[in-house]
């Protein structure tokens, strides 16, 4: 139980998010464009946070299916930033695995022309430590 | 030496629970100048008044302190108890212990202590206090009611039927307001225009109303009961007086592509217009903006065409100045721009529109004559989005605005019923936070258009808007079976937030009348005084003081108007004698007292004075008018000779409150 609760901390800590914030209107999944790939959805994931029901978001894919675009960030009411909190629970997954997903060394094999540079940095900022 | 008493009260455990009452009494006894102290339940209870009185007269008291709460509440009872007994008024102090003192503080130590340091200032402010006489002002029976929507028609007709001369000044040319451009009003989907009009014409003819329309307040000087304004006129290019409202010249002036705001520029109309067939005054009005002739000197077709020859290039504004016992703040609202939300793609499709404009396109006398047809290619929509709560319920004033808009729940349960009544092959989608109806048959109606009008409602947001192939793609949330919803529509509408009239906040400085954050006027008090402002004299009617539907707002109208006929027939108001006087031997008429006062309370003369060796000399010297004079204090604070000063909240009684708080 005082785990479950440290966790919630260092999640809202590290995300700087207050779910308390949200109103719940939906809009964060409303607008979410990997909506259909993700079993929690950005809405979710605030509630869940603030109930303390993190357990099943560490184990959730829906950590690596966010493409940390901020839509949902860029649209909420409230200011609520949810994409932060995905961010802070994947996190939370990656420094208690203390193994990165993604070694600098790796990434030339998998550039890809098209690839914009953002999604470079933003699969480092999600995959790695 | 005065001889005080001092009276603490518990005000029940308010005061009682956080400070120790009956030390404080026992610690002001040893003040000089104290020969009575006490401490009681309840001060403001009538045996608590008696305690009072009795004492003053037992102990000829010439001056008393009460320890209580805010001098808001109580001032007056106490001042009047003393005043019954032969003691003046203005020789009664309150020391402010509740508000200031026990509830803001946990500990009862310090708020003890806080409490006997408070006393101690009053009692050598008593010291100072010499008595005051309250003046008398007369009062002009005649009130200003500004702006002329629903709800200044109703307080204007109200005071007019309680027999006092009553003047509207509505910026536009005509009165009505947001009213006037409604369809239907729920929750009784009566017409709007049929149930506006009557009241319309009813100002119009009432002999006690005049309408000064296409006009603003310039300037507002004086106070409660004698305020002076100054009114301008606005060129209207045509001769008020004469213009029959025929309207032969809106049909000739060959300036057609004006933006016709009357129908959320959904159409045109010309640069000379009559806004709708029931403008009330009726009579047209030049757009200089868009005027061939004021703009070139070249057309004047308009002055050929007009039989009566009402027509005159040359007008000018005015400006009247008139005096006022009252002032009704009646500005209203606007809706928001949705542009700052373009996820909703408003500026991206016209087949995106707001409420109001979705208002327009219902009624019979809009820019489709009251077939619903996208504005786009103008065919008949088979299915439409509605999006609840657009810009309102924000975080923060950079995405929208903090508070619900109160009535855009309502008024889009009567578009989707009204869409689905007149065309029951349209799917209809609301998209709602929260459904809030309360209200009398407020619910109910929502649920009519759920269970009677199959109206689809979705407990989610819509997240994007994107114009393709002709549709408008709704990218949405159902939270309630978990899923993201895409929606083909034709037209999408946009429930925007409510904001106050852009004019409100430099009206609210001519008026010094107080706003809040979001630029609605602030009432007295939230829940006691809810149609008066702070400023006395000003009293608030509809949505200028927050979002209200049209039950509301024509309730606040006829309450406002009660109080200005509350006032207004009184034949004389009592003054305030805390007012500013001038030491002509320290004024050296600098003028920096005049600049600063707010009411135009201090004129200036030259006057005589004795100089050593018998010679005279001529002067410049300040002097207040003591009926205009409001007491607020800014001219003691910017005279740099220290030669104003404020009776009862003098120099050195303050500095005395000050002294005795630091000693
Ligand atoms: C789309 C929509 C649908 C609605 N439907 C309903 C409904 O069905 N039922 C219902 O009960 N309510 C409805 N409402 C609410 C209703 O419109 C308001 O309650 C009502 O109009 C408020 O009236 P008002 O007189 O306070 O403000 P307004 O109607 O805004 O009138 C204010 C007037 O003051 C004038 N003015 C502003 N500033 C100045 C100034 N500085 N000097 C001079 N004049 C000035 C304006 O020109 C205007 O004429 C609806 C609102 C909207 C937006
Ligand atoms: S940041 Fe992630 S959760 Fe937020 S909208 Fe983008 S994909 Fe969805
Ligand atoms: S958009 Fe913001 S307020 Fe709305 S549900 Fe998502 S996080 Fe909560
Ligand atoms: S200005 Fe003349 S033509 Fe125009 S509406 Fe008035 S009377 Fe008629
Ligand atoms: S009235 Fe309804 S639609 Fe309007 S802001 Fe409030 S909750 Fe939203």
């Amino acid at each position: 139980m005082e785990n479950k609760a440290n966790l919630k901390e260092q999640i809202l800590t590290a995300s700087g998010v207050n779910p308390l914030k949200c109103m719940r209107c939906g809009k964060c999944s409303a607008t979410c464009p990997s909506y259909d790939e993700m079993e929690y959805h950005p809405h979710q994931f605030v509630y869940m946070v603030e109930k303390g029901n993190i357990e099943p978001l560490l184990q959730s894919e829906s950590l690596y299916t966010c493409l940390t675009c901020f839509a949902c960030v860029e649209r909420c009411p409230r200011n609520v930033q949810p994409a932060k909190l995905v961010e802070a629970v994947r996190l939370a997954v990656i420094r208690e695995q203390g193994a990165n997903h993604l070694k600098p060394q790796d990434i030339p094999a998998l550039l890809d022309p098209d690839l914009p540079q953002q999604a470079i940095v933003s699969a480092f900022r999600k995959y790695a430590k | 030496m005065q001889r005080i008493g001092v009276f603490v009260c518990w005000c029940g455990s308010n005061i009682a629970a956080t400070v120790d009452v009956q030390r404080v009494a026992e610690e002001l006894k040893k003040e000089p100048g104290v020969v009575f102290s006490a401490d009681y339940q309840y001060m403001c209870s009538e045996s608590g008044q008696n305690l009072i009185k009795d004492a003053i007269k037992e102990h000829a008291l010439t001056g008393v302190v009460i320890c209580s709460c805010s001098p808001r509440m109580h001032e007056n009872t106490f001042r009047k108890a003393a005043a019954s007994v032969g003691l003046n008024p203005y020789m009664v102090e309150i020391a402010n212990i509740r508000e200031q003192c026990s509830w803001i503080h946990k500990d009862k130590a310090t708020g003890t202590e806080k409490a006997i340091i408070l006393g101690r200032a009053a009692i050598a402010k008593v010291h100072l206090n010499a008595p005051l006489i309250a003046g008398e002002s007369p009062v002009t029976k005649r009130a200003l009611v500004i702006g002329g929507g629903i709800a200044g028609i109703q307080t204007a007709l109200d005071i007019a039927e309680a027999g006092f001369e009553v003047d509207i000044v509505e910026k536009s040319p005509t009165i009505g307001g947001k009213m006037a451009q409604l369809d239907k009003t729920f929750p009784t989907l009566d017409c709007s225009a049929c149930i506006l009009t009557p009241k319309m014409v009813e100002a119009a003819q009432q002999e006690k109303i005049k309408i000064y329309s296409y006009s603003e307040i310039d300037e507002v000087k004086g106070f409660v009961g004698n305020f002076s304004v100054k009114i301008r006129r606005k060129a209207r290019y045509v001769k008020e007086d004469i213009c029959t409202g025929c309207g032969l010249c809106t049909e000739k002036c060959p300036q057609k592509k004006v933006p016709n705001e009357f129908n959320m520029g959904m159409d045109n109309r010309r640069a000379i217009y009559i806004p709708f067939a029931q403008a009330v005054p009726k009579v047209a009005t030049i757009d200089p903006n868009y005027c061939t002739m004021l703009k070139t000197g070249k057309c004047g077709v308009c002055s050929k065409i007009c039989g009566v020859k009402a027509i005159d290039y040359t007008q000018q504004d005015e400006i009247v100045e008139a005096k006022y016992g009252a002032i009704v703040v009646a500005t209203g609202f606007n809706p928001i721009s949705p542009a700052k939300f373009d996820e909703f793609a408003y500026s991206q499709s016209p087949d995106v529109v707001t409420s109001l404009e979705y208002e327009r396109l219902m009624n019979a006398a809009g820019p489709t004559n009251g077939t619903l047809l996208r504005p786009s290619d103008g065919k008949h929509p088979h299915t439409i989005v509605f999006v609840q709560c657009v810009g309102s319920r924000c975080d923060g004033a950079e995405k929208g605005k903090p508070y619900c808009s109160k009535v855009c729940c309502m008024y889009t349960a009567k578009h989707a019923m009204l869409t689905r009544e007149k065309y029951p092959d349209t799917d209809v989608y609301v998209f709602y936070i929260d459904v809030r109806t309360p209200g009398k048959n407020f619910d109910e109606f929502y649920r009519r258009a759920v269970e009677e009008y199959n109206v689809h409602y979705i407990k989610g947001m819509v997240g994007k808007v994107v114009p393709e192939n002709g549709k408008l793609k709704v990218q949405a949330a159902d939270l309630l079976s978990n899923e993201q919803l895409h929606i083909d529509a034709d037209m999408v509408v946009l429930a925007t937030a409510v904001e106050p009239d852009p004019s409100a906040r430099s009206l609210a400085t001519k008026l010094t009348a107080s706003m809040d954050t979001n630029d609605f006027f602030t009432e007295a008090h939230p829940k006691l005084r809810p149609v008066e402002s702070p400023t006395a004299g000003v009293f608030l009617s509809g949505m200028c003081q927050g979002p209200k539907d049209i039950p509301e707002t024509v309730s606040q109208a006829s309450a406002a108007a009660a109080k200005v006929i509350g006032l207004l027939v009184k034949d004389k108001l009592v003054g305030n004698p805390c007012v500013a006087h001038s030491d002509e031997l320290l004024c050296n008429g600098c003028s920096s007292c005049e600049k600063v006062c707010p009411y135009g309370a201090i004129t200036y003369s030259d006057k005589e004075f004795r100089m050593p060796d018998r010679t005279t000399a001529l002067r410049r010297v300040a002097a207040v008018n003591p009926a205009v004079c409001q007491g607020c204090g800014a001219c003691t604070v910017a005279c740099p000779s220290g030669a104003m000063d404020l009776f009862g909240f003098s120099n050195n009684q303050i500095m005395a409150e000050v002294d005795a708080i630091c000693k």
